[in-house]
């Protein structure tokens, strides 16, 4: 099997792919590619995001072809596909992060700024901070609801179909944290920082 | 809900641990790679890497520390000391590092914090405000409080935040090495003024002093010596604020 880490040039992915060769061992094949066809032939993809909702859709752009090959993979394929952080938020229709910006549109909804409540609540959000599972996931395979994981975002997702929500965390209000859409699949946390839980929430998104 | 976040730190010269863990079962008690697993297994929200290695020549070797690091340590791993440009921000992120910290630098030139938090998100980057009480207020010292600035760490604080910092480290160089606690009201005083997670530093000597750090107002403790010497484990830490009824990761 080969698991494709999606290289855009975007943010710091170097912990995601750690992460991801600890839990594969020698079992799984890891690529870390932006090349087209290695993404389009693999079983699963991974796809990373930091910095600015803008940077790393301006990212995805810069690669010719890969925003097309990505939902070939995604939509037509259905085949399992991982977003992480912005890699998450990207599925929406549209994110305001700097300027408006238009999403992949995988998962309709927006992302927009965390309401801090007046100064009430840090931003970003980072931290430790405990997920609400809310829907089975394949991905929470053995994941106790209330487990740790390791956020840091000023951003959230908000979906307008709440069934894709699979898991919530509470800062300022109930920040959607995990989302699943068939095959799609979104983590706002950091699951490759998240020490043992985290690392299992990979082995089970390498397993499905 | 968030929790507070206790990190241990490692001050790490030529790629050693220059103060460590003295623990008698380590194979090798000057590697940083082993030490942040002992923190990250015992129960540290982060690990953070000083590098306080003072030659030209020898500042490669923190790079190949971070990345051994990275390929064992699955939390965050902040890594500062010498960080002079966008350039050495993005080689440490490359290595693995999660976050960086920038002192000296961003206070020589604010445009480093501004170009690398625009560049590789604000999330990584991590401003360090050493300060030191001067009459009624705090002044910032550079090149590893060496150098006084003149500088108000208040006004400087409130404008690293504007120039897209993620996260202060603020120690209190008064405290820094004493043992008697953090400078509570110069963190009461930074983290009710910025909108962004503060980091309390210097002055740890109790599991008491870990406790008045998150009352003052900061969103994490950092601290060296008193878990270098084995005083208490990270775990035992966590176990003191919990009783406290603080918030943590258990």
């Amino acid at each position: 099997m080969d698991v494709t880490i999606v290289d855009y040039k975007s943010g710091n992915i170097s912990s995601v792919i750690n992460s991801f060769k600890e839990v594969a061992k020698d079992k799984v094949k890891i690529e870390v590619t932006s090349d087209l066809d290695k993404i389009k032939y693999s079983d699963k993809v991974v796809l990373p995001g930091q910095g600015s909702f803008k940077n790393c859709i301006d990212g995805l752009n810069s690669i010719n072809g890969l925003i097309d090959t990505l939902s070939e993979f995604a939509l037509n394929n259905k085949k399992p596909l991982l977003g992480i952080c912005v890699g998450l938020q990207m599925f929406a229709d549209v994110g305001y992060e700097e300027v408006e910006t238009k999403g992949l549109g995988w998962i309709s909804g927006k992302v927009s700024k965390i309401d801090n409540q007046n100064g009430k609540f840090k931003l970003p959000h980072i931290g430790w901070n405990q997920i609400n599972i809310i829907k089975d996931s394949k991905i929470f395979k053995d994941i106790d609801s209330n487990s740790h994981m390791y956020f840091v975002h000023s951003y959230e997702f908000v979906p307008q179909d709440n069934s894709v929500i699979t898991a919530t965390t509470d800062y300022s209000s109930n920040i959607v944290c995990a989302v699943e859409k068939q095959n799609i699949f979104g983590c706002q946390f950091h699951p490759e920082k998240s020490d043992k839980t985290g690392l299992k929430i990979i082995n089970n998104f390498i397993n499905l | 809900m968030l929790k507070n976040r206790i990190i241990p730190c490692l001050d790490v010269k030529n790629g050693r641990v220059v103060k460590g863990i003295k623990f008698v079962d380590l194979k090798d008690a000057g590697d940083p790679v082993e030490q942040a697993k002992i923190y990250s297994d015992n129960g540290a929200d982060e690990i953070c890497f000083l590098d306080i290695t003072a030659s030209n020549e020898n500042r490669e070797t923190i790079y190949e520390v971070v990345e051994k690091t990275s390929k064992k340590c699955f939390v965050p791993l902040t890594v500062g000391g010498g960080v002079r440009s966008v350039d050495d921000i993005n080689k440490l992120l490359n290595c693995g590092a999660d976050k960086v910290s920038i002192n000296t630098a961003a206070v020589q030139d604010s445009k480093v914090v501004e170009d690398s938090s625009r560049k590789f998100g604000s999330q990584c980057i991590v401003v360090a405000i050493d300060a030191k009480r001067k009459d009624d207020r705090w002044e910032i010292f550079t090149h590893g409080g060496r150098n006084p600035t003149g500088i108000n760490a208040l006004e400087f604080a409130s404008k690293m935040e504007k120039c897209g910092a993620g996260e202060l480290l603020v120690t209190s160089m008064d405290k820094d090495g004493t043992q008697s606690g953090y400078d509570i009201e110069l963190m009461q005083k930074i983290s009710s003024m910025v909108n962004i997670p503060v980091i309390a530093s210097g002055g740890v000597g109790t599991l008491d002093h870990l406790v008045d750090g998150i009352k003052s107002g900061a969103s994490a403790v950092l601290a060296a010596s008193i878990f270098h010497y084995g005083t208490y484990s990270v775990k035992e830490a966590k176990q003191y604020l919990a009783s406290k009824d603080i918030p943590v990761r258990i």
